[in-house]
């Protein structure tokens, strides 16, 4: 796991993990691994948030959502976005991981099994409703540009399957 | 402005994707299925979000009061600098989907390329977009192999928008002025280097698909220039619309 670009005051980390995800409200922008770096300098925070997709249309409202977290704590903050070095799903912490399964969406496999099932036919997506790996693509595209739809053919579940973005 | 090459040279790139994304856009709650509906959409909103950061980027090269929506909303056609294969209509899906696949095979290598720029913006960009993109080509190659392949009627649909496009894929490689002095630089990408290897992956897609790699020599152009066909117009009302009605607005 790559996390090691990250510089997060340690004080800043409780009021930050109860950021949640607009898309995602089980899932703390912290396991996202979005929150880049927040230092205090001059009693501003300074956070550096990276996109999950350049077009993903919860990176205003996360930003928003950090100034009133800190706002509440006590902290004026500045909020930019970074792209560089852009963010992968590999960043997703494995606490984050399980709020996505138990939420209904499975969590990415890895850069080769994620072809094999997008590209390939493959069936090694583990549904997230009875856990049988029985499941098919439906689409490469699902609710969000990050998903693709699948469905198991056990329970007959349709679920969302986060993509592995490397 | 003290670095207009850039500046165009975003733009070239940056215009493309404005373009295409609002083709895609225009199928929202039209596509043929759910499915493929939402795709089209998701691609179109991946685009629109690379726009986003290179217009911004623009916007602070430019260094006045213009911001990246009245880059993206204010200009007159001849100021949009796309390729004319990105403007062309969603006639049918063959055609949405040729047009797409014709796009992210040149887009992907191009973004290849972009990423070693000495430009560190402009590489951190092709960075973000590039595993985007990724999978938009595995979509749209997709889409190929199924329609091509597919039925009578299906294959007959996909070799008529591939023969129609065919004549939009040159001008991918040509070079504009603004390219060459940024080339030299080393920010911007060789794209006649690009061309090769395109018409060779394109082609053994096609032929895979049981499709004919279209044998015509004869190449529109004028888009990189801003001389378009005049579908542009009528996707730039619409684009531009809110703006021009109530300028100013914001959501
Ligand atoms: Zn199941």
């Amino acid at each position: 796991m790559t996390t090691t670009e990250q510089n997060i005051d340690q004080i800043l980390i409780p009021i930050l993990e109860k950021v949640s995800d607009p898309e995602i409200p089980v899932l703390s922008i912290m396991d996202m691994g979005v929150v880049r770096s927040a230092v205090i300098e001059n009693n501003i925070v300074k956070v550096e948030i990276t996109p999950t997709y350049s077009g993903c249309p919860a990176m205003d409202v996360i930003g928003d959502d950090i100034k009133v977290a800190l706002k509440k704590a006590g902290y004026e903050s500045k909020i930019d976005l970074i792209l560089h070095p852009a963010w992968t799903t590999d960043w997703i912490t494995p606490r984050g991981r399980k709020a996505l399964e138990d939420y209904g969406i499975a969590a990415p496999l890895n850069a080769e099994a994620d072809k094999d099932v997008l590209l390939n036919g493959k069936r090694l997506v583990k549904c997230t409703n009875c856990g049988s790996t029985n499941t098919r693509l439906v689409s490469q595209f699902g609710s969000t540009a990050c998903k693709a739809q699948f469905q198991c053919d056990d329970c007959q579940e349709p679920f969302d399957y986060f993509k592995c973005l490397k | 402005m003290k670095n207009e090459n850039l500046y165009n040279y975003i733009l070239g790139i940056a215009d493309n994707s404005l373009i295409l994304g609002q083709r895609l856009g225009e199928l929202t709650g039209h596509g043929p299925s759910l499915e493929t509906d939402i795709a089209c959409t998701n691609i179109s909103l991946d685009l629109f979000g690379q726009v986003r950061s290179y217009f911004q980027y623009a916007a602070k090269i430019a260094g006045d009061e213009r911001t990246e929506d009245d880059i993206a909303m204010l200009r007159k056609e001849r100021e949009y600098k796309n390729v004319l294969l990105v403007e062309q209509p969603n006639t049918n899906f063959a055609y949405t989907l040729g047009r797409q696949f014709l796009f992210d095979v040149y887009h992907l290598a191009f973004l290849k390329e972009l990423q070693k720029s000495a430009d560190l913006t402009l590489s951190a960009i092709a960075n973000k977009c590039i595993k985007e993109v990724s999978y938009h080509e595995r979509f749209s190659s997709d889409w190929v192999k199924r329609l091509g392949d597919g039925t009578e009627e299906s294959r007959a649909k996909m070799q008529e928008a591939i023969n129609d496009l065919w004549t939009y894929t040159d001008e991918l490689f040509h070079q504009t002025e603004a390219d060459k002095t940024m080339v030299a630089e080393g920010i911007g990408v060789d794209v006649t280097k690009l061309k090769e290897a395109y018409y060779k992956n394109v082609s053994d897609l096609l032929l895979e698909s049981t499709l004919e790699v279209p044998e015509s020599k004869y190449f529109q152009k004028g888009g990189k220039q801003g001389i378009h066909t005049e579908h542009l117009g009528y996707l730039l009302s619409d684009l531009q619309y809110m703006q021009r009605t109530y300028p100013n607005m914001e959501w």
